[in-house]
């Protein structure tokens, strides 16, 4: 979060709205969006793809962490089978050569997916900014619906637009079930 | 993924039941781990699979005094019951992520309600598997040689053997799987931590759901990165079987050196594994009542597969049979003759009968759509599938080049031990895992309800 | 001792029956002490500090002897050096010339005497094994009275005693019974006793070597000892002969064999050989032509022969018509031999057949007898029993032997030696004899004493010891001192001064150092004899009748029992029914059907008022109607190995006629008792293993076994590129027209390499260990199928499947192409052996290696790696020859010499059927053997290129006969 551009720590975290069903929630991201609003984020029990449109959300740094993973994993793979059976430990095995490629491809292969593999959740993770222990939506007490049955929607106080009065009413504006103040 | 189409009712059914909405879909399955007090059938379930878990330290303990002799391997037969078991498992392990992996990347809705489940049963049968190449070297105390670690004796491990191939390959497989299995947990510990009531239970689902709160920049993420993980499983549970068949294909022993190997043995694998999915789903889905989320469609589209499978499982044996004549060799010949003939020929024909003629009958939708068919019928499939592993593994070692080599293999008790002791591990795990953990991706079947898909209003 | 005591003085202590207890467990060797007076106080003095440990030690392990280090270096001893010491091994007194390899005067291996011509450095199979019995855990340990504990000083007194009173009537009451005596040396010291005591009788007896000791005697009038000169004779008829494996000069014999038998470029020519057998033998399974016949058919055959070749009678099968024919084209040039176990009257006939045929003389020569003094030994056996039967045997000394196990039984001398009021017994074992004789002296092993014997030309051999007595043993020449003027006097002395009244010419010591020094007395056999040999009149042969007929045989390895206490040997495979373990009723496929029997199957075999009971096994070539038994089995004390293994049939035998039996009943039991063979299939499947031919297509296309087993060239495999071995490159050649089967190689590749027994149970599972192996496989139909023998050892493969699939490089090449076997870093995953298309890789399954036996450790052998359970091994070319010798090469600045490294299966060959050598020497033998057009790899379309191969078998059967056989 860009919490740095705003010189004084406002009260609050953000404003929340509650909405029952998946469209409010869309459509109310794409408004508070077109309102010009940056600094919100949508909390739903399970992936709404429309949202990434609404929100502009197009992060694939998740897959080219992937792809490096990959190719460091299919690198080292190789080199491992080769430096140990050519450098580290050459044996004359079987009459065949030191480096008998079609017999690394196996081993080069697992190791690709493994790193890779690796790298995919655990980049997920970290971007994600998890584990996090503690979060300010979760001062909210009906936000724990927002992991089963319910949809909010949060305008942060760290967004230049942000002021408590005006944000609330745009909020109102979208016909939530419910708006809560985030509290810090 | 697009959004899901509601199944049309021409079709056996849907992938789930109407009445359920968002809330009760999560307190449905989230209510199996928190709320539902532990039943008598349960407890009762769980003590006999751990008493049968201990054949397994015996043997095992038994093994480490006296030595890999108490087993029946000798020569020529230098692999036994460990190997058969080792496949079988591996190969049970498979349906798993196929169910997670592949039917994610096809976009099958269905796999939803049996994901999970299968993804669990992957590792636990991973981890039976697991053991038994180790338990069966004759110094288990240095299996871990095979990994390389830099040591004093400046060692390091042959690259060129398919033993070694298999340590990588399996291990990537465990590794994998569990980071794949987590990774589809995460939202769903998030929903347990927030409807538990108890204090505990609150604090140990939050550590695990690392404090996730279901943000769209986090799904979008979480999004990619699950169809990354899936798109890097499907050529690796294809990798692990094939491997796995290297360890007889790339050897020179008549019956094993055949290049068919690789694909039968991942049907084959896919074939069991999805056997014993409907070996564990059908009486679970009984006893948790959980008919209108596992529902017959399921049952019928695992039907579906399972046959399919057995047909290109026919259709290697054929070949096998076919190449054994065809090449024209005296040993290849002499190998699948002495199959069919031989001293372990009744083992051949039971298996034939197991995988090849049985399933003929998931032909008619009266057999896929009836749980108690296909029960039985899955429980056949896990035999045949082990015999057939005995039978590649033993038929092919007894009688290979010189016949003054020939011998036979008779397993003992210890053997017996071993292969029931992981019976037994297995069956804990599956009890314990339905406890503790939502057997079904709940957020996932969230998207399969009505209410789930996106109607935006008209905005005025 | 069992329970803790506080004790004040040595001596209360020493009064406990826990210590006496503890001494006998601890101290088998000195416990004689104890009980003897003047011993106990200079064994105090010994013992004192263990004595201590003794009292504050419950039952724990105590040192057994006390160690110190060399002050001054012994003369020639290199630690780490092997030394080699000229001795023999006698076998029904036959000396077989060895020499003793030990390490830091350890004996630990048997070599044969190079310079010797009955060994010309090879050692046949109980020679080979007769190490172990040296170490036998099994051995009487003690000199025993009663079953207690005595001093040999104190069994001397008494003895004394029991002499003064025969003293009085010329040891008339004194009876010694001794196994055929052969020594010079013994004969001269009984002669002396039996000066001493005019009254006292000698008996000699041994359950066999009787026809070939008797039959002499009815053809010439005077007991000969025929000599076979096989290198000469260009047609041979074996009568049950097992001339390879058993028997006088086998070594020899199998050698000159070999040497007509195996071709060569150039050397086109090969004997012919006929086989007549009652039960099949592993010679016999080398033959041209192998018939099986009935016992009574064989002695129709050869009293037919007898006359045919007498001018008289003709007549006659094929077969018949076509040895005498190709016998009478080879006059002078041929040998018909008579097997051990084959009457006096086969064996009288031959002779005169031999005669008849010209051969006496120039391939059959005589020499007067090996023995000291000759006699019928079961007349002598029968007299020794009338004797103690008419109760005029007061002092009974049994010298060797086991006669109570062996005897016909209805001589019934169980009972008739408890007749003798004393009975003295010097024995290796607490055996079936010494059940029933009072004072057991415990007999020194042929490695722990002097003596002289024979060889089976007459050359004389003389045997020192190797080792101090392990258990204070007595030998014979002790023994019968004893009944001397001078009682204490040393088998060294005897020795010593015999040979001193026999030299002649100067400078006796260095004479007798020399001769000492080779093991034998240059020049010493026995001249030729010119002896005519008359025609026979056979008694009529009573036809078996109905019932089945049975032809008793020595076990080619345990003989008539001697050895059968010798794990080894138990289970080394018997050459031709590859069984271990135990003895068989040996049926054909026909005989077996009839009585619907299978192997396994316990049948009882009643014949002559007895009966036993045993397991059948079928075999190939036994004649239909007969049962072949071997004896030696069924032994009930002869120890740990011995006991429970196989059944006895003995008892079957009588005196009338102990080499048959006719008219014998069968009976099926209804139990099975499994029988451990270790090849359970000997049809070849269609796969040719054994490439082999005839004479007359080998000489059409020599290279036919090469083009039955072609490899790919390299070019077209995946890995074209070949490894270069610069320097050596070790490889082996085995002929298989000259190997006979008699499995020598075997044991002799278990005492180099410390190869583990382990015993039938895991026999019976397919984990026997032996690193090479002997496979027999049949051709032709079950009837007369030929038999082909076929040695197995790691072929140190090129491109080794076994090495690739090792996750650990356990397995790997050396830069001289040794396929090379870390047991250190094995983790045991068996893959090698699975992948190996030989199956020549043995796998410890168990803890198989004796570990805790005290006196099995002193046996191994330094140099190799004694394996744990759970590690994978396998023949290494006897790496630590080669490596030994290319020291030895390096400190000399030289390169290993061709025929400087000869690994143990190759150096104690008889046939001299293995060539091992280097390959990048063109010159070398091995080389050679190679460039050979029979020279064929096994298996090698699989494209292994083994660094083993094989020369294809060529045989040379009578194009009358159509060609094979």
């Amino acid at each position: 979060m860009s919490g740095h551009i705003i010189e004084y720590a406002h009260p609050l975290y953000g404003l929340m709205a509650e909405f029952d069903t998946p469209g409010e929630l869309v459509a109310a991201a794409r408004t508070t969006r077109e309102a010009g609003f940056r600094q919100f984020d949508a909390y739903t029990p399970y992936p709404i793809h429309e949202l990434d449109e609404a929100m502009h959300l197009y992060d694939n740094r998740v897959s080219l962490a992937t792809l490096l993973g990959g190719l460091f994993g299919c690198a080292g793979g190789f080199g491992l089978c080769s430096w140990i059976s050519a450098v580290a430990l050459p044996l004359n095995i079987g009459g065949r050569p030191l480096i008998s490629v079609p017999m690394f491809i196996p081993i080069t292969f697992e190791c690709t997916i493994l790193i890779g593999g690796l790298t995919a959740a655990i980049s997920m993770i970290l971007m994600n900014g998890l584990p996090l222990p503690y979060h300010p939506v979760f001062n909210v007490a009906r936000f724990a619906a927002a992991s089963k049955s319910k949809f909010f929607l949060c305008i942060e106080s760290a967004d230049p637009m942000f002021d408590t009065r005006e944000t609330a009413g745009f909020l109102g504006s979208l016909n939530p079930t419910e708006i809560a103040e985030v509290a810090r | 993924m697009q959004p899901v189409e509601l199944p049309d009712k021409i079709h056996v059914g849907p992938v789930i039941d109407e009445g359920h909405s968002l809330a009760s879909v999560s307190d449905k399955i989230g209510g199996i781990v928190l709320k539902r007090r532990i039943t008598l059938g349960w407890v009762f379930g769980l003590l006999i699979s751990f008493a049968v878990l201990q054949n397994l330290m015996a043997g095992a303990a038994w093994l480490f005094i006296k030595g890999i002799g108490v087993w029946g391997v000798n020569i020529p037969n230098g692999w036994g019951f460990a190997i058969v078991n080792f496949v079988w498992w591996i190969g049970i392990g498979h349906a798993g992520t196929l169910i997670s992996a592949i039917l994610l990347l096809l976009n099958q809705s269905w796999r939803n309600a049996i994901n999970r489940f299968a993804e669990a049963m992957t590792l636990f049968a991973v981890m039976c598997a697991g053991m038994f190449p180790v338990l069966h070297t004759g110094r288990p105390w240095l299996a871990y040689w095979l990994f390389p670690y830099p040591n004093t004796m400046d060692l390091w491990p042959q690259m060129r053997s398919p033993l070694l191939w298999d340590v990588f390959a399996v291990s990537t497989y465990l590794t994998i799987s569990a980071v794949f299995w987590f990774v589809g947990l995460l939202p769903d510990l998030a929903t347990l931590r927030d409807s538990a009531k108890q204090r505990w239970k609150q604090v140990v689902f939050g550590a695990l759901a690392m404090g996730w709160r279901g943000s769209a920049r986090h799904w979008q993420r979480y999004e990619k990165a699950s169809l990354l993980l899936a798109g890097l499983a499907t050529p690796l549970v294809v990798s692990v079987h094939t491997v796995v068949s290297f360890d007889f294909a790339v050897s020179i022993v008549p019956g094993w050196h055949t290049t068919i190997f690789p694909p039968y043995f991942v049907a084959g694998a896919i074939y069991s594994g999805f056997a014993m999915v409907l070996t564990l789903m059908i009486p679970v889905r009984q006893f948790y009542g959980l008919q209108d989320i596992i529902t017959i469609r399921h049952l019928n589209n695992m039907a579906k597969v399972t046959l399919a499978t057995a047909m290109i499982v026919a259709y290697g044996y054929s070949m096998e049979a076919f190449f054994g004549y065809f090449s024209a060799d005296t040993y290849e010949k002499f190998m699948i003759w002495n199959r069919m003939t031989g001293p372990y020929a009744p083992f051949y024909w039971i298996l034939i009968l197991c995988n090849i003629l049985t399933p003929q009958l998931l032909w008619f939708k009266k057999n896929r759509t009836s749980p108690f068919r296909l029960f039985c019928l899955s429980i056949v499939v896990n035999i045949g599938m082990w015999l057939e592993r005995f039978v590649i593994v033993i038929t092919s070692l007894h009688r290979d080049f010189l016949p003054s080599s020939w011998g036979m293999y008779y397993p003992t008790i210890w053997d017996w031990a071993v292969f029931t002791g992981t019976l037994g591990m297995f069956m804990t795990c599956i009890f314990l895992f339905i406890r503790v953990l939502p057997m079904i991706t709940i957020f996932e079947l969230r998207m399969l309800l009505p209410g789930a898909r996106v109607k935006e209003p008209v905005a005025q | 001792m069992s329970e803790q005591k506080t004790w004040r003085s040595l001596d209360e202590l020493s009064s406990t029956d826990g210590f006496k207890e503890y001494l006998h467990r601890e101290f088998p060797r000195l416990a004689g002490e104890w009980v003897d007076d003047e011993g106990r106080r200079n064994f105090l003095k010994i013992m004192g500090a263990s004595l201590a440990l003794a009292g504050v030690t419950a039952c724990t392990k105590q040192p057994v002897e006390f160690t110190m280090p060399y002050v001054e270096a012994p003369e020639k001893l290199v630690a780490g050096k092997p030394l080699f010491y000229a001795t023999a091994f006698p076998i029904s007194g036959v000396a077989n010339p060895i020499l003793v390899e030990t390490h830091e005067f350890r004996p630990t291996k048997i070599e044969g005497n190079p310079e010797h011509p009955a060994s010309m450095g090879a050692a046949n199979v109980p020679t080979q094994a007769s190490i172990l019995g040296l170490y036998d855990p099994d051995r009487l340990q003690t000199v025993n009275y009663l079953g207690e504990i005595r001093s040999y000083a104190s069994f001397m007194s008494s003895f004394v005693g029991m002499l003064a009173k025969q003293r009085a009537k010329d040891g008339a009451g004194i009876r010694i019974l001794t196994e055929t005596v052969t020594s010079p040396t013994l004969f001269a010291q009984i002669q002396e006793v039996l000066m001493l005591y005019p009254g006292a009788k000698w008996h000699q007896w041994e359950p066999t070597g009787h026809g070939r000791r008797m039959g002499a005697q009815m053809a010439f009038g005077q007991f000969l000892n025929p000599v076979y000169h096989f290198d000469q004779a260009d047609v041979v008829l074996s009568i049950d002969a097992n001339f390879t494996g058993e028997g006088p000069g086998t070594v020899r014999y199998a050698r000159d064999f070999a040497s007509k038998r195996n071709v060569r470029d150039g050397v086109m020519e090969q004997c012919r050989f006929y086989a007549v057998e009652s039960s099949p033998t592993s010679t016999g399974c080398k033959a041209d032509h192998r018939v099986g016949m009935k016992p009574s058919e064989v002695a129709a055959f050869v009293r037919g022969l007898a006359s045919a070749v007498g001018g008289s009678g003709g007549g006659g099968s094929k077969f018949f018509q076509s040895v005498l024919k190709d016998l009478q084209s080879a006059k002078g040039k041929s040998i018909v031999i008579a097997g051990e176990d084959q009457s006096p009257e086969i064996h009288a006939l031959v002779h005169y057949i031999n005669q008849a045929l010209d051969n006496n003389g120039k391939t059959v020569t005589f020499t007067a007898s090996l023995e000291s003094k000759p006699v019928d030994q079961w007349a002598d056996l029968q007299s020794l029993v009338l004797g103690l039967k008419s109760n005029e045997v007061d002092l009974l000394l049994i010298l060797g032997g086991n006669p109570i196990y062996s005897a016909p039984r209805e001589l019934n001398l169980k009972g008739a030696i408890q007749m003798a009021k004393m009975r003295i017994r010097l024995g290796q074992l607490d055996d079936e004899t010494s059940e029933f004789c009072q004072w057991l002296i415990p007999e020194a092993h042929t490695y722990e004493m002097w003596s002289d014997a024979p060889a089976y030309d007459g050359t004389m051999t003389l045997m020192q010891p190797l080792i101090a007595p392990l258990y204070g043993g007595k030998s014979t020449h002790e023994l019968i001192a004893a009944f001397t003027l001078t009682p204490e006097k040393s088998g060294y002395e005897s020795l010593r001064e015999y040979w001193q009244t026999k030299h002649t010419g100067a400078d006796y010591e260095t004479w007798w150092r020399h001769s000492i020094h080779d093991g034998f007395i240059k020049d010493s056999a026995l001249p030729a004899v010119n002896a005519t040999a008359k025609m026979i009149t056979p008694q009529p042969v009573g036809s078996g009748g109905d019932g089945y007929e049975i032809s008793f045989h020595a076990d080619p390895y345990i003989l008539d029992g001697r050895y059968a206490n010798n794990t080894w040997l138990q289970e080394l495979p018997r050459p031709v029914t590859r069984l271990t373990w135990d003895n068989a009723v040996v049926l054909s496929e026909k005989t077996a059907k009839d009585l619907g029997v299978t192997d396994g199957d316990r049948v009882e075999i009643g014949v002559n008022g007895a009966s036993v009971q045993g397991s059948v096994f079928r075999l190939p070539g036994q004649p239909d109607g007969s049962i072949g038994l071997s004896l030696g089995y069924g032994r009930t004390r002869s120890g740990r190995a011995g006991n429970g293994a196989g059944f006895n049939v003995y008892p079957l035998r009588t005196v009338a006629n102990p080499w048959t039996a006719v008219g014998a009943k069968v009976k099926k039991l209804g139990e099975t008792y499994k029988l451990a063979a270790v090849q359970n299939h000997f049809a070849m499947e269609g796969r040719e293993p054994v490439k082999s031919g005839t004479l007359e297509e080998y000489k059409k296309d020599p290279a036919f076994a090469q083009k039955e087993s072609e490899t790919a060239p390299k070019g077209l495999t995946i890995f074209p590129q070949e490894w270069k071995y610069e320097g050596y490159a070790w490889g082996m050649a085995i002929d298989l027209s000259s190997c006979n089967g008699c499995n020598a190689c075997v044991v002799a590749c278990q005492a180099e390499n410390n190869i583990p027994v382990v015993g039938k149970e895991q026999v019976l599972n397919t984990r026997e260990m032996h690193w090479i192996r002997i496979d027999r496989y049949y051709k032709g139909d079950v009837g007369d199928a030929e038999s082909y023998f076929q040695p197995v050892a790691c072929h140190h493969c090129e491109d080794a499947p076994c090495e690739l699939v090792c996750p650990v490089a356990a397995t790997n090449h050396d830069q001289e192409g040794l396929n090379t076997m870390v047991y250190n870093r094995c983790v045991g995953t068996r893959y090698c052996s699975n992948n190996c298309p030989y199956k020549v890789r043995r796998f410890n399954f168990l803890l198989y290696n004796d570990w805790d036996t005290e006196s099995l450790k002193l046996q191994r052998n330094p140099d190799v790696t004694v394996r744990s359970r759970g590690v994978m091994e396998k023949c290494t070319y006897c790496v630590q020859r080669i490596n030994y010798a290319k020291i030895s090469a390096e400190k000399e600045d030289r390169k290993v010499l061709d025929g400087e490294i000869v690994p143990a299966c190759a150096a104690t060959c008889p046939a001299q059927a293995i060539a091992f050598g280097d390959l990048n020497d063109p010159k070398s033998k091995v080389s050679q053997w190679k460039r050979e057009k029979t020279n064929y790899s096994l298996l090698g379309e699989l494209n292994t290129r083994p660094r083993t191969t094989y020369l294809a078998d060529i045989r040379n059967p009578n194009p009358d006969l159509g060609g094979q056989g």
